[in-house]
C-alpha cells in the first residue's frame, strides 16, 4: 500500500487537523511510530506477543456447509473472533500498547462503540500495567452491557458519554477532550483506522497481520488467490487489515460492507461510501466522507451493530473507493440477523453483528461465482457479546423468560 | 488588516481590552441580541460569535451544551450569518466568527470568506485548521481581508510559535493551559513566564482566553497581554441570571463600580 503524503493525506482524504495544544504530542507520536515501524524487532516482538497472549495466527476456516448451501464459490472464514478478547481489535491494541511502552507513557484512554475495543484496551492496560479510562456513548453502554461489566472488572474506568447522539463519535470527542488535558502521561489508543495522521496508517499497519496471514492460508488451502474478500466497515480497521493482504493482486476483488440499518432510503443507516447521504467533510481531525447535513452538522446514524454506527470512515478506504480498488455495499439490520442465524445453524460459528454484515454480502454473491473459486469473509469478532441484542432481535421466548426471572430475583434480593 | 488596526487603536488608551464570546442561537437569537447590547453598551471592545458545530472537540461542557441546544432547535449557518450582519450594522465594534473548520469547508472556503467580507466580519477563530493543513483557507482569508486568529498553547515549542505567529492576523489567541474551554486557569508565575515567551514570538497583540471569570483575573493580565477574552463565564451567567446580568458583570471586569 502506498504510504500517505508527508502531511498524512491519502488522495484528498485524511490529514492531521489537530488543535494547537496537541501539535507537539502528534509530532512526537509520528516520530515514535515511524521509528517503531522501521525497526524489525518491534514487529517481531508484536507477532511474538500476538502468538503467545492472543491466538495468532488465527485460523482460516473452510465453511463446507455454507458452501454446499449456496452452491457457488468455496467460502472461507478468517477467524478474528478467536483472538484474545474476541475480535480483531486486540491486534491494534496490543500494537499500540507496545508503542506506549516505548514512549514511556503510563496511562491509556480509548473510545468504544461495541465495547470490543474498550475491552481490548482494558485488557492490554491490565497486562502492561497502565491506568485506563474508556469513553463510551450512553446508548452503547446500554446496548453492550456485558462489555461494560468486563471493562470494569479488568480495572478500567468506563465513562458514559451523554453529549451529542451518545454513540461512538461522541465517545471519540470526549476522549480527545481528555487527551488535550492529559497528553503528558496519556496515550489515546484510537480504535479504528480513522482520526488524524498517523492513526489511520498506524492502526492499519497493526491490523495488516490479518491480511498477511490470510493470504498465506488461502494459498495453502486453495492453492490460488480468492476471487473476492469481504469485510464489514465501521471505521475500517478490520477491512484495512485483511484487504492489505490482497491490495496488489488485481484479480482479487475487495468488498467493504457498511451498515445499511433500516435501509439506505430511510436515512437510518451508517453507509458513508455507498449511500448518497454522505459528503466530503473534516471532523475528528481528518477529512473523509461524513454523514452530515448541508451545513456540515453530523447526522444521527443507525445500525443494529454499535461497532458500525459511525459518521466517518477511514480516509484510506475513502481513497481506495475513489480509485475503485474497493467496492462498497451495505447490509440491512434484518439481513444481518438472517445471515447470523444461518451461519450459526450451518457452521456452529457465531459472528458478531458487525461481522455479519460481511457475511450478508458474501452470501448474496457466492451462488453466482464458479465452484472452483474461493471467497474469504473476515469474521472480525464473535457474537457472544451481542447476546442481548441478538436474543431480542430473534424474539427468543426462553431468553426473555430468563431475563424476567433474573430481574425478579434481583428485585426480591434487594427488598429482603 | 481591519481587525488589527481597530484593536490597536482601542488599545492606545486602555491598559487592556475586553473581548467576549457567545454561542449563536443559544438560548435563542433574541437573547443573543440582548446580551450583545449589554456587552457593547458596557464597554466590550470586540465579540466572538460562535457558529455552533455538532462536534466541538475543543470546547468544554458549557459551550458544548450551548452548541448542542442551539442546533437542536434548528440553528442554521445562514441564520448565524444573517444575525452577524445585523450586529455588525448595529454596533461599532469588531465582530469575529468562532467555529470549526467543517462549517467553513462545507460552506466553501472562498464563499465563506467572501461572505464575511460582505457582512463586515473582521476575523475568524477556527481552532482545528492548523497552518500546515490550511493552505487555501489562509489564502482566501488574506484575499478577502479577513484575519484568521491562530492559537498559542503552553505546549507550543518556540519553533512552533514562530510558525503560527507568522500565520496569525489581528492578534494571537494565547491559551494559558491545557484542556478544553470552561475550566479554571492559574494566573500565577507560570502564566507570566508563558506570556513572556508568547511576546517573544510575535509582534501581534496577545489575547488570553480560557477560564477568565473575575476582575482579579483581568488585572493579572494587565501589562502582560493586550486582550482578556471571556468565554464560558457569560454563558453560565445568562443561564443563571438572565441577559440583564451581563452589563454589571462587564463593568465589574473593567474595574468599574
Ligand atoms: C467485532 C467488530 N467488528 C467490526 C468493528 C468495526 O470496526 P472497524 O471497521 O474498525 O473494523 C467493530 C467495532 O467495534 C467490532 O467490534
Amino acid at each position: 500500500m502506498n504510504p500517505p503524503t508527508e502531511d498524512g493525506h491519502y488522495g484528498r482524504w485524511g490529514g492531521s487537523y489537530v488543535p494547537e495544544v496537541l501539535h507537539d504530542t502528534f509530532k512526537r507520536l509520528k516520530e515514535d511510530f515511524a521509528a517503531a515501524k522501521a525497526d524489525p524487532d518491534f514487529w517481531r516482538e508484536y507477532v511474538e506477543l500476538m502468538s503467545t497472549y492472543s491466538c495468532r495466527p488465527t485460523p482460516l476456516t473452510f465453511a463446507e456447509n455454507l458452501t454446499r448451501h449456496f452452491g457457488g464459490a468455496k467460502i472461507y472464514i478468517k477467524r478474528e473472533d478467536l483472538n484474545h478478547t474476541g475480535a480483531h481489535k486486540a491486534n491494534n491494541v496490543i500494537g499500540q500498547g507496545l508503542l506506549v511502552k516505548r514512549m514511556g507513557k503510563t496511562r491509556v484512554i480509548a473510545e468504544t462503540g461495541a465495547g470490543q475495543h474498550g475491552v481490548a484496551t482494558a485488557t492490554m492496560a491490565a497486562k502492561f500495567g497502565f491506568e485506563c479510562t474508556v469513553y463510551m456513548g450512553e446508548v452503547d453502554v446500554l446496548r453492550q452491557r456485558p462489555n461494560v461489566f468486563w471493562m470494569e472488572k479488568l480495572g478500567a474506568k468506563v465513562v458514559p458519554v451523554t453529549d451529542g447522539s451518545r454513540i461512538l463519535k461522541d465517545a471519540i470527542n470526549e476522549a480527545f477532550r481528555d487527551w488535550v488535558t492529559n497528553m503528558d502521561n496519556t496515550h489515546y489508543v484510537l480504535g479504528t483506522a480513522c482520526g488524524p495522521a498517523p492513526f489511520p496508517e498506524m492502526v492499519s499497519w497493526f491490523q495488516s497481520i490479518i491480511g498477511i496471514e490470510a493470504r498465506k492460508q488461502i494459498l495453502h488451502y486453495h492453492h490460488t488467490l480468492p476471487a473476492r474478500v469481504y469485510a464489514c466497515v465501521g471505521g475500517g480497521s478490520n477491512a484495512m487489515g485483511i484487504f492489505q493482504g490482497f491490495l496488489d493482486d488485481d484479480n482479487v476483488e475487495l468488498v467493504g460492507v457498511e451498515a445499511g440499518g433500516h435501509g439506505l432510503s430511510t436515512g437510518k443507516h451508517a453507509s458513508r461510501l455507498c449511500s448518497d447521504d454522505a459528503s466530503p467533510g473534516m471532523a475528528q481531525g481528518y477529512k473523509t466522507m461524513f454523514l452530515q447535513n448541508s451545513d456540515g452538522q453530523m447526522l444521527e446514524t443507525h445500525s443494529v451493530s454499535a461497532g458500525l454506527d459511525y459518521v466517518g470512515v477511514s480516509p484510506i478506504l475513502a481513497n481506495l473507493n475513489d480509485q475503485k480498488r474497493v467496492r462498497f455495499e451495505s447490509a440491512t439490520d434484518v439481513e444481518v440477523i438472517e445471515a447470523l442465524n444461518l451461519t450459526m445453524k450451518k457452521e456452529g460459528i457465531i459472528p458478531a453483528l458487525e461481522s455479519s454484515h460481511a457475511f450478508v454480502q458474501a452470501f448474496k454473491e457466492a451462488p453466482g461465482l464458479p465452484k472452483d473459486s474461493a471467497i474469504i469473509i473476515n469474521q472480525s469478532g464473535r457474537g457472544d457479546k451481542d447476546i442481548f441484542t441478538i436474543a431480542h432481535a430473534l424474539k427468543d421466548p426462553s431468553w426473555k423468560e430468563f431475563i424476567i426471572n433474573e430481574a425478579r430475583e434481583y428485585q426480591q434480593g434487594e427488598s429482603k | 488588516m481591519k481587525l488589527e488596526e481597530n484593536l490597536r487603536r482601542r488599545r492606545e488608551n486602555k491598559e487592556i481590552l475586553l473581548m467576549t464570546h457567545l454561542v449563536l442561537g443559544y438560548p435563542d437569537f433574541d437573547t443573543n441580541r440582548e446580551v450583545i447590547a449589554q456587552m457593547v453598551e458596557n464597554g466590550v471592545d470586540s465579540i466572538e460569535l460562535q457558529i455552533p458545530f455538532s462536534e466541538p472537540v475543543a470546547d468544554g461542557p458549557v459551550i458544548l451544551k450551548a452548541s448542542q441546544e442551539s442546533l437542536d432547535h434548528g440553528t442554521k449557518v445562514s441564520d448565524c450569518i444573517n444575525f452577524a450582519k445585523e450586529m455588525v450594522e448595529k454596533w461599532d465594534i469588531p465582530f469575529l466568527f468562532m467555529t470549526y473548520y467543517n462549517i467553513v469547508f462545507k460552506y466553501g472556503e472562498e464563499a465563506f470568506f467572501k461572505k464575511c467580507a460582505e457582512i463586515g466580519i473582521t476575523g475568524v477563530i477556527v481552532p482545528d485548521i492548523p497552518p500546515e493543513m490550511g493552505g487555501s483557507f489562509y489564502q482566501f482569508a488574506e484575499q478577502y481581508g479577513i484575519s484568521p486568529v491562530l492559537i498559542f498553547a503552553p505546549t507550543s515549542s518556540d519553533e512552533r510559535m514562530e510558525i503560527t505567529g507568522k500565520c496569525s492576523r489581528g492578534f494571537v489567541y494565547c491559551v494559558p493551559r491545557k484542556g478544553v474551554t470552561g475550566a479554571k486557569s492559574e494566573f500565577g508565575d507560570g502564566l507570566t513566564q508563558y506570556l513572556v515567551r508568547c511576546r517573544k514570538h510575535t509582534s501581534l497583540l496577545l489575547g488570553v482566553g480560557f477560564g477568565i471569570e473575575s476582575r482579579a483575573n483581568v488585572e493579572a493580565l494587565i501589562g502582560k497581554a493586550d486582550i482578556a477574552i471571556i468565554g464560558s463565564k457569560t454563558i453560565k451567567l445568562v443561564d443563571e441570571k438572565g441577559a440583564a446580568s451581563v452589563g454589571p458583570f462587564i463593568r465589574q471586569l473593567l474595574g468599574e463600580k
